[in-house]
């Protein structure tokens, strides 16, 4: 029984961990996207230079998600609490 | 969670190879057989083999396969001298081109059923890192000598023992987030991918992120090639 709640609360915490972080990335990545298309917009010509630091900005922001994911699959696999 | 049908691993069971069931084989030879190490085999088998056939002999008015990888190479020549500078492109040019054909063509070889791609293991994304991660500071190191290490100590000295501990985390977690980025992107396109075949794969549920997943292949392998190059040009730069 003790056994099952630790396992449902790993569950949680697994999907929590991963699911805050995308959302925190999700909206960090529409912020890039949305600051890239109004420049492209105000001054086309820059779009070669802007792709560059577009998709070096949504990758950083993306890290964040991607940090979440390292906790939850840690949590899952390779939990080091569960023995 | 296991790939179901990888036409490699049944071979090499079939010819009597230990094809290890886990996440890694115990023995050198299951090590081996692993499905990342066969399919990281097969995509460069693939890359030379291709590149060997179209690519026979140069001349002046290129052919269809010439045409095709004048384009290719000649687009990441100028993709690399746009950001990080003639001289070092021309000298990193062949390290990080390679890791641009192998990371794209590993990436889209996952969306053929029967087909895994290396690079949702974890190993073969790590190991790249660790190649990347090094060569950054051998090339910031060769051109700074021990003046390299001021890039980690900020502008102004008395921040110093503010900064350092800030960068060297920094530095650290460019190994964690530049191999789990490709890693998880790939793994978790494949995972979609195989779930959606298992819930309704006879109603081609799985087509959608097939369409989406050339997409996101191609776009990781940029932001590797993108971030690998951004690495070298920072340590190739002065410190502030």
């Amino acid at each position: 029984m003790e056994g099952n709640l630790q396992l449902a609360l790993i569950c949680v915490g697994a999907a929590l961990s991963i699911g805050l972080a995308g959302l925190g990335a999700g909206i960090g990545i529409g912020s890039v996207g949305n600051g890239a298309c109004q420049g492209l917009a105000r001054n086309p010509e820059v779009q070669p230079k802007l792709m560059v630091f577009m998709i070096l900005g949504m990758a950083l922001a993306e890290s964040v998600a991607i940090y979440g994911l390292v906790i939850s699959l840690i949590l899952l696999y390779a939990n080091p609490l569960l023995g | 969670m296991e790939h179901p049908i990888l036409f490699i691993s049944i071979i090499l069971e079939k010819l009597g190879l230990p094809v290890p069931h886990g996440p890694v084989g115990h023995t050198f030879l299951e090590q081996i057989c692993a499905p990342y190490m066969t399919y990281t085999w097969l995509v460069m088998a693939f890359l030379f083999l291709v590149s060997r056939l179209t690519l026979g002999n140069l001349e002046m008015i290129p052919g269809k396969g010439q045409n095709f990888w004048e384009l290719v190479i000649g687009g990441m020549d100028d993709f690399f001298a746009d950001n990080m500078g003639r001289e070092m492109a021309d000298k990193f040019f062949p390290m990080i081109a390679t890791f641009a054909l192998y990371i794209g063509v590993a990436n889209l070889i996952g969306l053929i059923p029967g087909f895994m791609s290396p690079t949702s293991s974890l190993n073969t994304t790590l190991a790249l890192t660790v190649i990347v991660w090094i060569s950054h500071h051998i090339i910031g190191f060769r051109e700074h000598g021990l003046n390299y290490y001021k890039h980690f100590m900020g502008p102004i000295w008395w921040l110093v023992p503010l900064l350092l501990p800030i960068e060297l985390i920094s530095n650290l977690a460019r190994l964690i987030s530049l191999s789990i980025r490709l890693f998880g992107n790939i793994m978790a396109k494949e995972t979609l991918l195989a779930i959606l075949f298992m819930l309704a794969g006879g109603f081609f549920a799985p087509l959608p992120i097939m369409l989406l997943g050339v997409l996101v292949s191609i776009v990781q392998a940029m932001v590797f090639v993108l971030l690998t190059v951004v690495y070298f040009s920072q340590a190739q730069e002065h410190a502030h």
